[in-house]
């Protein structure tokens, strides 16, 4: 690198000790394995002093090849994979993709299925946003409230292991409702552990939210402007930090959202504190939403029947020469989708969780785009903390929550 | 997006929009290639418009249809609350699109995205990165004449019998051997 001389500047500076070294950047190098990041990204840092010039995000490094997969197997089979996009709230992977074929399929699920779909989510926005809360407090030295936040997330991936039977990767969607209905008792242990998850929060919300240190390294770090944000295609939590007021949830409600009363917290400056305290308060209003959905569900079927997109029950595949059919019919050929494209879209915790499917008529997906909100989020990393301190890097990392899962594919 | 705003859109440009329809509820304009990026300017500036919020450019390969390829790109508007979809085609042999980082800042990796995996190129930018894949991989993975076994380690990989479980040379390479594979020290790094 050519090296910066001020020469006029020193010059004219009357006092010497203040005058500016000539000095050169240094380009350094962090990850792809951090301790202060979790994920794995590679940072190309060109460094002045301690000022960041230039960041150059590397990622790929969990890339597996999701949209060539899901090409590759029946609709149906798509759906662990969708798991693995945001390892750790797969109920809104799941149920978003869900609802976008059910949108090219002009499927209309039973209620029940929509608030159990509602709670899922929720649930584990609730687990998403733990995580990046909590993970936030770890990395910028406070290691208690990373155990809080871990203690109230595997609270509720029990009852989320009791619901689906896996603790991460649930796959516990099906085309056209849920797998399985609400299992006996759910309901009341889940309002028990609800009632612990609030305390734990409130457990990090003491030690972080009026914590000096945490105060100084996140207050004005990071800082994105409502107009940049939105140009970099920023949703979720990140855009509505910087006072964008766009929640999917209320502007487009799915499932049960127009049912339930909920707030949407704003942001005013869009730094790193905004988006923290953002999520603290939309676990609070995530928390009153299940408890509404449970007030408010009935009894019903919690999946349509039509053989054509549902499995037939067991006892009618060995008895009966319709049930074997559709049953045969479903796992050789797939669900049959019909020809055409769609763009569906439902707010996972980091943003916009989009689909762009576009079926042939065949068994088998001809093409499905997953618009993963990291991605853009990670790629306005640069903007952000360009011209302020390595240190600052850190929270605005953490702050962008980024999911290697569905960032890289 | 409702009718008239298509409608508009066509207006204003007669020569570059191809049609127009709502499919699903999705309002998509398909327009030619040479257009986008003023249309684009004008789908975000155009007040009663104001698609500003870009979320996503993809592309899809048909492989069987003339022109190969075509891009999608996914718009939002916060104050109309409306999605709109443009559709861009493409031909295989000269996969260029003018790009649209001009207009939205964050289509940038989208375009790196489209490159790495689908082999468009995109003019008025910088030289085009991959996004996902390492830079010495060749060919374009999710084009649908890529095969979907198609492995390029950048060091040999050890045989492994069941190639359905792990990692080797795949369907049609000769069969392997039975003796301990050779351990990473020994392989020879390739370049």
């Amino acid at each position: 690198m050519p090296e910066k001389h001020d020469s006029t500047e020193s010059r004219v500076t009357e006092n010497a000790l203040e005058a500016r070294l000539p000095t050169k950047t240094m380009s350094i190098n962090m990850g792809p394995s951090h301790p202060a990041s979790h994920g794995t990204v590679r940072f190309n840092i060109e460094l002045d002093g301690e000022t960041i010039v230039k960041l150059d995000p590397e990622i790929g490094f969990l890339h597996r090849g999701f949209e060539k997969s899901c090409e590759n197997v029946t609709w149906q089979q798509c759906l662990p994979y969708t798991d693995r996009l945001n390892y750790v709230s797969a109920l809104c992977n799941n149920f978003g993709f869900l609802t976008a074929i059910e949108k090219l399929a002009g499927i209309e699920i039973p209620e029940r299925a929509k608030y159990i779909r509602t709670i899922g989510a929720e649930m584990h926005r609730l687990c998403d946003h733990l995580t990046c809360t909590a993970a936030m407090g770890m990395e910028l030295g406070g290691f208690a409230p990373f155990l809080y936040g871990m203690e109230a997330r595997e609270l509720l991936w029990d009852r989320i292991a009791e619901l689906t039977g896996a603790r991460v990767t649930t796959s516990y969607g099906r085309i056209g409702g849920v797998e399985k209905d609400l299992p006996e008792g759910w309901v009341q242990k889940v309002k028990d552990t609800l009632v612990k998850v609030e305390e734990f929060r409130q457990e990090i919300d003491q030690l972080l939210t009026l914590n000096r240190l945490f105060i100084d390294r996140t207050r004005d770090t990071g800082v994105i402007s409502a107009e940049d944000a939105v140009d970099f295609g920023f949703t979720g939590p990140m855009l509505r930090a910087s006072g964008v007021p766009y929640d999917v949830r209320k502007a487009h409600p799915y499932w049960v959202y127009d049912r339930v009363e909920f707030k949407v917290p704003i942001g005013t400056r869009g730094d790193n504190f905004d988006r923290y305290y953002i999520r603290m308060q939309e676990m609070v209003e995530s928390i009153s939403i299940i408890n509404q959905c449970f007030e408010q569900m009935e009894p019903g079927p919690h999946i349509i029947e039509d053989w054509r997109y549902v499995m037939p029950p067991k006892p009618q595949v060995y008895s009966t020469i319709e049930g074997v059919i559709g049953h045969f019919k479903l796992v050789m050929e797939g669900v049959k989708i019909p020809k055409g494209e769609v763009y569906s879209y439902t707010e996972s915790p980091n943003g916009e969780l989009g689909w762009y499917l576009v079926s042939d008529g065949s068994g088998r997906p001809y093409k499905v785009h997953c618009r993963a909100p990291g991605i853009q989020l990670v790629s306005g990393l640069e903007h952000m903390v360009k011209g302020s301190m390595l240190p600052d890097l850190i929270p605005t990392f953490d702050a962008i929550n980024m999911i290697g899962g569905e960032v890289e594919q | 997006m409702s009718v008239e705003q298509l409608q508009r859109i066509a207006e204003r440009f007669p020569d570059a929009v191809v049609e127009g329809y709502t499919l699903h509820g999705d309002e998509t304009l398909v327009i030619k290639r040479e257009n986008l990026v003023e249309v684009a300017q004008f789908c975000k500036n155009e007040p009663g418009l104001e698609f500003k919020l870009p979320l996503s450019v993809t592309c899809v390969d048909y492989i069987d249809e003339k022109p190969r390829f075509e891009l999608v790109y996914t718009l939002y508007s916060i104050t109309t609350g409306h999605h709109l979809r443009l559709k861009v085609r493409v031909p295989e042999e000269d996969p260029v699109a003018p790009s649209t980082i001009g207009v939205w800042r964050g289509m940038d990796w989208w375009e790196r995205y489209c490159w790495d995996m689908y082999g468009i190129r995109f003019s008025g930018r910088g030289p085009m990165r991959r996004l996902w894949m390492y830079e010495e991989f060749e060919g374009f993975p999710l084009r649908k004449d890529y095969p979907l076994r198609g492995r390029q380690p950048l060091i040999p990989e050890a045989d492994v019998r069941d190639i359905y479980r792990g990692p080797g040379p795949g369907p049609g390479s000769p069969p392997a051997s039975r003796s301990n594979p050779p351990r990473p020290s020994q392989l020879p790094i390739v370049k």
